[in-house]
């Protein structure tokens, strides 16, 4: 039986963001993760005013010294302080989830825009393509790029980031072919809509809650395998500050000076840990399903 | 049954066709060829320039691209996969008890993830929100944050220097425990969650309602109703979570000294022994495609739903 | 109180049941204190509108109600047992064995990677220890008597491979086999096709008449009621405003909304020059307090004879008939209204 809505409740219009926000702060995961993220922002900002040492600095009278007043985590082979290395680290490592979240997100978000909305031809040419890149496990596509450009903090980044562009574009694609059934963009095509105002309009927000989930979740994963490239030799090279490269001479004193291992691989663990807390977080405000 | 396998090998093909041209294009892309790289700075100018025409001749490198793409597939076929630079052999020698030793390293760790994945995912769904749940789940959370590297170097520090119950030089099948069990508890973590979120979701379902509507205890519910379903699932992820393995093995086996390909293949990059390099990521990219393969037709087959013929 | 009819034996005895969804300040109150008897071999039609607490009621009388929802109230007694006191082990014994319910969407309600023999089976084995072959052969027979064609077959099936009718007299099947003194089907025909729906109907009636079960038909749908019930309950916002015999119910209802629901079915023969008429507004908003009639905001017959106590208070049991009653206060006041036929059309 039908039903006729005699008064329609009054409910304030508050901005979705808003919202959103205001959920998130509830979020106990979110916020936990979100000052370990905002933690990483700050010291990286001021690394130069924070850290008690030089980076760089290379001190052989002070080598392997474990954790003490005045090296809070210790020294690592050559004496440079591990507190100060980490704190530059973070540059490091959040330049590397921005270049390689960059670069999967935008090429696979448009290849996947393109795919799920254009014609069934470019659709299945680029989705042979992805289901090509994704036959082989990640890290060896990551090995590919890799051993084509060469071992270095940029091809690094570059090789996680182009292995990461086929899992964007699979979500988007399919988020895409999901909106497109929908009714409201049936009535916005109604309206006249043009295909660009419709997928830019209209299917890329309703795309968004998804992808920002799978970018919470993708990015740390990109970092860890970044970090594991520069463990192995393959990324970013010693004597750079960054976590993974700390660990490749200082595991050689695993033995005789365990600190020069925990400091870089805690801050590594800790800062991944944030952030998929941070992605949990998120995907209970913005996963409807959860 | 045939016919649905027959099917997906027919899939395959072009994938198969795609992997072939992503390695044999690797060499192309690369800025120097391996010739060069083989003489530099051994090998006055003149001699090089004459050892560098010799070889570019014997390796096809003279060729156009496709020309040189179809002898490469004819070699593989031959199970010739070219001759490794660095160490003056074929590539197939090296790469023969490495592989082997590859495979053994990544089952016995999928038994441990799967062991300690399915069992704490199930049990944390059975016992939703209590502390074992919450348990599970933030242990999960940290096995998924943990680099592998580092909780390999945890593990040797633990159980090598502090503990002392490994040696830490380990023999024989000693060496196996400690790499198997840093990739499989680290992948149990993402198992764990797969498991965990698709027994509640599978727990939510009106058939579950149903059966216990009908007096069946929740025992026979969880392991007898719920349990078939959410496998079947889980079982595609298992697929793809082997493929984390084989991943993940790059890095263990070079922390513990593992003489797999993924030692291997780190090797090889930072040698720029390309011909080691493509017949690495070649051979795992098929065994990841052959694992596939198979979670494939296992799901059809267990899965009822899915319709065998077409 | 309501005024059932008193069988030789009541079988479910449902006083003042309350179920609560949700915590915090504003929980939903879906059931809110609910009387209600069942006797044996009766045929009780509940019926409301999708929101006005049926389907809740049904899964609350099997304890069947998840968190976050739970039974804050009341007391449900199976012939003379407590069902609310049961532990976990008696209440696995109890159903099933004792009491069994259908839903709505059969397809879903069985096991997707099952073969259809195994599920009506399994509470043979389980509950019977019946051997394997045993209840195989059992639930083959259960089978054919729903009228499931070639049931060696089908046995073999899985659920996917059935139609929504087939899947529901399997549904009906696996409730009855352990043949259980009551029978709750909870919309058991709403998602079957009209064609199917008569004869899933007339399966349920039989059977329930066979096995001497009493059957408890969850509805939306008056001609469903019409067909099979002896006696209708009409729910509205977690309580009962109406109960009675059939007859009276679907000809002369008294509560201004159980005659809403009566306009707005449609019938056969009156499609021609009659317009159906709809409830003006919705259902109320169930996690706020109502001392009231709920139904008051949307009472025309309220508006009509200016009564203030609806809003107010909540009208008791008004006696119509021996065992006919209704929850409103225009009951004493407008005789006169009640005693008229129906007529169609009014508020056009």
């Amino acid at each position: 039986m039908s039903t006729v809505v005699l008064e329609e409740p009054i409910v304030a219009i508050i901005p979705r963001w808003r919202v959103m926000a205001g959920k998130l702060l509830r979020n106990r995961a979110a916020v936990v993760g979100g000052s370990v993220v905002l933690a990483l922002l700050l010291l990286a900002a001021f690394a130069p005013w924070i850290a008690p040492y030089d980076p760089f600095k290379i001190n052989p009278v002070q080598r392997l010294k474990p954790p003490s007043f005045q090296h809070w985590f210790g020294t690592d082979e050559v004496g440079r302080d591990l507190l100060s290395r980490i704190i530059f680290g973070t540059r490091y490592f959040l330049l590397i989830c921005l270049i390689t979240a960059s670069i999967s997100a935008t090429i696979g978000t448009l290849l996947g825009l393109i795919a799920g909305a254009g014609s069934a031809l470019t659709d299945s040419i680029i989705m042979r393509i992805i289901d090509i890149l994704l036959a082989f496990p990640y890290i060896l596509l990551v090995l590919v790029v890799v051993a084509i450009l060469g071992p270095s903090l940029w091809t690094g980044m570059a090789a996680v980031g182009i292995a990461g562009i086929p899992g964007y574009a699979r979500l988007v694609r399919s988020s895409v072919l999901t909106v497109k059934r929908e009714d409201y963009v049936t009535s916005a095509r109604a309206l006249g809509a043009s295909d660009a105002e419709i997928l830019f309009g209209t299917v890329l927000p309703n795309v968004m809650s998804p992808l920002i989930v799978y970018l919470a979740f993708a990015t740390p994963l990109s970092a860890l395998i970044a970090s594991a490239l520069s463990f192995a030799g393959l990324g970013t090279q010693p004597p750079a500050p960054e976590w993974g490269a700390m660990l490749v001479n200082s595991r050689t004193y695993l033995f005789s000076a365990w600190w020069a291992v925990a400091a870089p691989g805690m801050a590594l663990f800790i800062s991944i840990f944030g952030m998929n807390i941070l992605g949990n977080g998120l995907r209970d405000v913005l996963d409807p399903r959860s | 049954m045939a016919q649905y396998v027959v099917r997906r090998l027919l899939l395959l093909v072009p994938v198969v066709i795609g992997i072939l041209l992503i390695t044999f294009l690797m060499k192309a892309l690369i800025p120097t060829d391996a010739v060069t790289a083989m003489y530099q700075g051994q090998l006055s100018e003149k001699e090089a320039a004459q050892a560098i025409a010799t070889l570019r001749a014997k390796y096809h490198l003279d060729l156009p691209w496709y020309q040189q793409f179809f002898i490469y597939v004819g070699d593989l076929m031959q199970g010739d996969f070219g001759e490794s630079i660095r160490l003056r052999k074929p590539v197939i020698d090296e790469i023969g008890y490495r592989y082997v030793n590859t495979i053994l390293l990544t089952a016995l760790s999928l038994v441990i993830a799967l062991v300690l994945g399915l069992t704490t995912g199930i049990l944390a769904a059975a016992r939703r929100n209590t502390w074992l749940d919450v348990t599970a789940t933030t242990v999960g959370l940290f096995g998924i944050s943990m680099p592998a590297f580092f909780f390999g170097l945890l593990l040797i520090l633990v159980f090598s220097v502090w503990l002392r119950i490994l040696p830490v030089v380990p023999h024989g099948w000693m060496a196996i425990i400690l790499p198997a069990f840093a990739l499989g508890i680290i992948e149990a973590a993402p198992l764990s969650q797969v498991a965990r979120s698709n027994m509640i979701d599978v727990m939510r379902r009106d058939y579950i309602l149903a059966a216990r509507a009908r007096g069946q205890s929740e025992m026979a519910l969880i392991f007898r109703h719920a349990l078939p379903n959410a496998l079947i699932v889980v079982l595609t992820v298992v697929g793809l979570q082997i493929g984390n393995l084989l991943g993940g093995a790059f890095i263990v086996e070079t922390i513990f000294s593992w003489h797999g390909i993924g030692e291997l293949a780190v090797n090889a990059i930072q040698w720029r022994d390309f011909a080691l390099t493509q017949a690495i990521i070649l051979i795992s990219a098929a065994t990841y495609l052959i694992i596939n393969l198979v979670a494939d037709i296992m799901y059809a087959w267990l899965d009822p739903r899915v319709e065998l013929v077409s | 109180m309501a005024a059932g009819i008193r069988s030789p034996h009541t079988l479910l005895d449902i006083k003042g049941l309350r179920t609560q969804f949700g915590s915090g300040r504003n929980p939903v109150n879906a059931v809110q204190g609910i009387d209600l008897q069942i006797g044996a071999g009766e045929i009780l039609g509940l019926v409301g509108e999708s929101g006005s607490g049926k389907s809740v009621l049904a899964l609350s009388i099997l304890r069947l109600i998840q968190s976050p929802g739970r039974i804050i109230g009341g007391s449900i007694l199976f012939d003379g047992k407590d069902v609310l006191a049961m532990s976990n082990r008696e209440l696995s014994g109890w159903r099933g064995r004792d009491i069994g319910i259908i839903f709505q969407q059969p397809q879903s309600c069985l096991n997707p990677v099952r073969r259809i023999g195994w599920q009506v089976a399994e509470p043979l084995r389980q509950q019977e220890k019946l051997s394997r072959k045993a209840a195989w052969d059992k639930a083959v027979t259960l089978l054919r008597s729903v009228g499931i064609p070639a049931p060696e077959e089908k046995a073999l099936a899985y659920p996917h491979q059935l139609s929504g009718g087939q899947a529901q007299r399997v549904m009906i099947a696996v409730a009855l086999a352990l043949r259980p003194r009551l029978l709750i089907a909870d919309e058991p025909t709403t998602a079957l096709d009209v064609t199917i729906q008569a004869q899933i109907l007339e399966l349920l009636r039989d059977s329930c008449r066979d096995f001497g079960t009493s059957l408890m038909l969850v509805t939306h749908d008056l001609g469903v009621v019409a067909r099979l019930a002896d006696r209708v309950a009409v729910m509205y916002a977690g309580r009962i405003v109406e109960e009675g015999p059939v007859a009276p119910m679907l000809t002369a209802p008294s509560h201004p909304y159980a005659r809403g629901l009566l306009d707005a079915a449609p019938r056969l023969g009156q499609m021609g020059g009659l317009r159906l008429r709809d409830i003006p507004g919705s259902i109320p908003d169930l996690s706020q307090p109502m001392p009231g009639c709920a139904f008051a905001p949307r009472c025309e017959l309220r508006a009509n004879l200016g009564l203030s106590a609806c809003l107010g208070e909540l009208p008791p049991f008004i006696p119509i008939s021996e065992h006919h009653a209704a929850r409103c206060w225009a009951l004493p006041q407008a005789d006169g209204i009640y005693s008229t036929p129906m007529t169609m059309g009014t508020r056009a």
